[in-house]
């Protein structure tokens, strides 16, 4: 990596990561890629998150679902962890809560595989800094 | 894929599931399959939507309907209405309270969220090992745009404008800090940032830096652009690993960047970031400690002044900022001071996050604008108290905080307000308790913290706090007078007057607080010799009531200590002083022959 050296840099950056991420949501192949985000903060990874993930990332690729998993931090959700998100293309995101084995192979078959909702959707209840 | 036409979401939270919201999927599922609706809506489960006084919510997909107050009766006009004929169920819509219309989106009805997150943008949306990500997400903007065009005088100026107050509990203007800071003149300086997260039940700032640590970073840099300091130090308890090692990484890509380092974005600015560990004690949180703690020295606090930002770390002027006070401070630079101090109260501005613990349904990290009222806290977005219990009340503040009854349940939340009601802000722990929950119980865990945390530097402390305790522990085996509330009284404000730092200081307002909120329960304690709550065991009393004992001999076997005797088909008896109120006996009696009171 390239020192960043001005501020035209970070916004040139800034830019491509924004139009990388805009280019997954929108790919060419919008019915194929997915986007799982597990939250792996201490409470998360302690409810059991990395299994989940590391199922998520293996069922995923055995499934040959064209997907993209990554952690990120504590959603805020401590009393429904493991907390799971999906961005499937063209739709708007969804959180899963008590997300188990049971639950992620439910998700991938039903919601990743056939785009229907499974029960146990944790609804957005707060506004960002963008509203 | 499947292609639904149309989702019903129903609230599935504990406090819809007890107004039968199981009873209205059950009925939508048989309406829809009466109308062969099947291949076209189905009907979803969800978690709390946080608008629980309305309950039981149902909304529809995709038009964002949003029914409130829903009933297993409603199924079928919902049905044949909204789903047929795609027609709104016009009464089952929500009244918005300020225009008195009925709201047809959900969009539009965003009130209900009360929930702002800035401190907590980021957690659970980037990747907090991937600082692209965060530079996705307007990261390192603001220290771009304060390096090339704000003097630091012009940061400081923004920070003080946009009224932000310090996270950790204190509530000190941040730019005044900076400014102070700023002012002494010293060939070297220190930004600290205080991550020694010390209130049990609170965890906002692990969260923050396992979840985004780059805004602390960044917004550290900022702080040593303005006070000039290239030196920046997070003081780290050994005990969040993870946080550690996230915010290791964190700085590595930083620097990798070019964003840490020398010469930053090509302004001539050098900022670098070092950790220092903590052992994770309690005290370690008061400023002068932390930075004894730093320098390898014993975690005691000495008196201020001087205070840090005259002489710190190594007799050097020194910034020191909590974990979500820096994670603050780069959406102020990016959406301006003005954008930020329309959030809160008068004095108190933006949102405060909050570690929601205990007797609730939702157990979580929240964040809120200055100024919710607890009842919303609770109500609203922690769904209410678990198993349809009585709420009692609220704890806030940690160990140096107090415990707020109904009557504060309206309070505006914010710095002065929870003062005056005899708490504090803390750093955001809040931890709330049913009618099973004894006071004079909690008021002595409380106490327990403080003994074991405190340093022993200064007797009142030391001691004072070791007398309030035996004090509470004599009271709770119902040996207590009433001379011993008195004392209790006496002894904590002599603490609280005479302690050296901030542990002593406010170590007797659990105690102060039960007190005066929950006198009741003492003089229960004290004059009765009875725990209303049913807590302190001591004060219990199982008996057999005679009439009632057929003498099965099922308590006579399982008492683990022989306090039972009796014959067979003969009302047994227990013996009071072998009793050790396990209530085993209570539990097993087929006949409810057994009394606790």
């Amino acid at each position: 990596m390239t020192k960043i050296t001005s501020l035209a840099d970070l916004k040139r950056i800034k830019e491509e990561v924004q139009s990388k991420m805009k280019l997954r949501e929108n790919s060419s192949n919008p019915d194929r890629v997915v986007q799982v985000k597990v939250g792996m903060a201490t409470c998360g990874i302690a409810s059991g998150a990395k299994e989940i993930m590391r199922y998520f990332i293996e069922e995923l690729e055995q499934q040959a679902v064209d997907a993209v998993v990554t952690q990120t931090g504590c959603m805020g959700f401590c009393y429904a962890e493991p907390t799971v998100e999906v961005i499937l293309p063209n739709r708007e995101p969804v959180i899963f809560g008590f997300v188990n084995k049971t639950k992620a192979e439910e998700i991938i078959d039903i919601y990743i595989k056939k785009g229907e909702l499974v029960d146990g959707i944790i609804p957005i209840t707060f506004k960002t800094i963008d509203e | 894929m499947t292609d639904y036409r149309m989702h019903i979401l129903i609230c599935g939270g504990t406090g819809c599931k007890a107004s039968e919201s199981n009873e209205i999927k059950e009925k939508l599922n048989y309406f829809i399959s009466e109308f062969d609706l099947e291949e076209e809506v189905q009907v979803v489960f969800t978690g709390c939507f946080g608008f629980c006084e309305k309950g039981p919510i149902v909304k529809i997909l995709p038009d964002n309907t949003f029914y409130v107050s829903v009933t297993p009766a409603d199924a079928e006009e919902i049905i044949k209405e909204h789903v047929l004929k795609g027609r709104q169920v016009n009464r089952l819509l929500f009244n918005d309270p300020n225009t008195g219309e009925k709201i047809t989106d959900s969009k539009g009805m965003d009130f209900y969220k009360k929930q702002i997150r800035i401190a907590l943008r980021n957690c659970g949306f980037i990747n907090p090992e991937n600082i692209e990500e965060y530079i996705g997400r307007d990261g390192y903007q603001a220290l771009g745009k304060c390096l090339t065009e704000y003097t630091p005088v012009e940061t400081i100026n923004e920070i003080k404008e946009s009224g932000l107050r310090g996270r950790g509990g204190g509530g000190f203007p941040t730019g005044l800090k900076w400014e102070i800071t700023r002012n002494v003149e010293a060939a070297q300086k220190y930004v600290v940032c205080n991550a020694d997260e010390g209130d049990p039940g609170a965890f906002m700032d692990r969260s923050i830096l396992e979840g985004d640590p780059h805004s602390v970073i960044e917004a550290m840099a900022i702080c040593g652009y303005c006070i000039g300091s290239d030196s920046g130090l997070v003081y780290i308890r050994a005990e969040y690993p993870l946080a550690i090692e996230r915010l290791k990484t964190a700085i590595k890509q930083a620097e990798e960047y070019g964003l840490l380092g020398n010469d930053i974005l090509g302004t001539g600015f050098n900022f670098k970031i070092e950790l220092r560990y903590g052992a994770g004690a309690f005290v370690c949180g008061e400023e002068t400690a932390l930075i004894h703690s730093m320098e390898g020295l014993r975690g005691e606090p000495t008196v201020k002044p001087p205070f840090p930002s005259v002489s710190g770390y190594m007799g050097k002027p020194t910034n020191v900022n909590n974990v979500e006070t820096f994670a603050n401070i780069p959406v102020i630079i990016n959406k301006g001071a003005s954008w930020f101090n329309k959030i809160g109260t008068a004095k108190s501005k933006g949102t405060k996050v909050f570690a929601l613990a205990g007797k609730i349904n939702n157990v979580g990290l929240i964040e809120v604008p200055m100024g919710t009222t607890l009842r919303e806290v609770i109500y609203d977005i922690g769904g209410g108290i678990k198993d349809g219990k009585k709420f009692k009340s609220v704890q806030t503040g940690g160990p140096s905080g107090g415990c707020l009854t109904t009557k504060f349940l309206d309070t505006p939340i914010d710095y002065e307000n929870l003062i005056a009601a005899g708490s504090m802000m803390g750093s955001g722990g809040m931890i709330v308790m049913d009618e099973d929950d004894c006071m004079v119980s909690i008021a002595k865990f409380y106490l327990e913290f403080t003994l074991e945390e405190s340093c022993g530097k200064c007797s009142p402390c030391r001691i004072g706090n070791k007398r309030l305790h035996e004090i509470l522990a004599k009271i709770t085996d119902g040996k207590g007078t009433m001379e011993d509330i008195d004392r209790l009284k006496v002894l904590s404000d002599v603490i609280k007057d005479t302690s050296l730092c901030g542990l002593g200081q406010s170590s007797p307002n659990p105690v102060l607080s039960t007190i005066s909120n929950f006198e009741d329960e003492y003089l229960a304690h004290v004059q009765d010799g009875k725990c209303p709550a049913g807590q302190c065991k001591s004060l219990l009393r199982y008996d057999i009531i005679e009439d009632l004992c057929n003498g099965c001999t099922l308590c006579f076997r399982n008492c683990p200590v022989g306090a039972i005797t009796g014959e067979r088909r003969v009302p047994h008896f227990i013996d009071q002083s072998l009793c050790i109120k396990c209530g085993v006996c209570f539990e097993k009696c087929k006949f409810n022959a057994i009394t606790l009171t």
